[in-house]
């Protein structure tokens, strides 16, 4: 019982970062939330695997970990071009 | 209540306190750099701390081990984009924040 209701808080944890990716003046504030989702959702999925007892879930866990890091990776090489200014206030 | 879930049960407790600390600061920090300090130290800790009270509950050796061969990973992935993101954001000029 107590996981999943940590498993709410840390989703409505979830929502309030949502607004760094809504506000956030360079891409990279956006890429940060998108960091911040990836870490929060393997928390969350290790306490339902927990509270549910489902096992697969924490296969779920790994894999959302694993792309969290190829995604950021990816923006930091491939997306972040040379386009944007560095102080922009959009 | 045995003391195990006691301990297990603060440990999960503390561990979505620190994921609340980091939160906060992505949002209240005024630069990407600040911000980054806050996100991969904070929601690292408390995966740690998450992982350790679910692993005191763990029905076998095997799930135990698996949960803190997640949390290596998330600590490696996070140090190394950590990197990367200073040092491209540094690159690419943007200013650290002065008071």
């Amino acid at each position: 019982m107590l996981s999943l209701g940590l498993a709410v808080f840390l989703l409505l944890n979830l929502g309030a970062g949502m607004w760094r990716v809504l506000r956030g003046p360079t891409s990279a504030d956006r890429m940060l939330a998108a960091q911040l989702f990836g870490t929060t959702a393997v928390a969350i999925l290790l306490l339902l695997a927990e509270a549910s007892g489902g096992a697969a879930l924490r296969d779920v866990a790994l894999v959302f970990a694993l792309l969290a890091a190829v995604t950021a990776v990816a923006f930091v090489r491939c997306a972040w071009t040379d386009g944007e200014e560095g102080n922009d206030t959009e | 209540m045995t003391l195990s879930e006691y301990l297990s049960a603060a440990l999960l407790v503390g561990g979505c306190l620190f994921f609340l600390a980091g939160t906060l600061g992505l949002l209240r920090f005024p630069d990407v750099y600040t911000r980054l300090h806050a996100l991969t130290k904070a929601d690292n800790v408390g995966l740690g701390l998450i992982v350790a009270g679910l692993a005191l509950q763990a029905a076998s050796w095997a799930v135990a081990l698996k949960l803190v061969l997640i949390w290596l990973l998330v600590l490696l992935a996070g140090a190394s984009v950590a990197h990367l993101v200073a040092s491209s954001a540094l690159r690419k000029g943007i200013r650290i924040w002065r008071r």
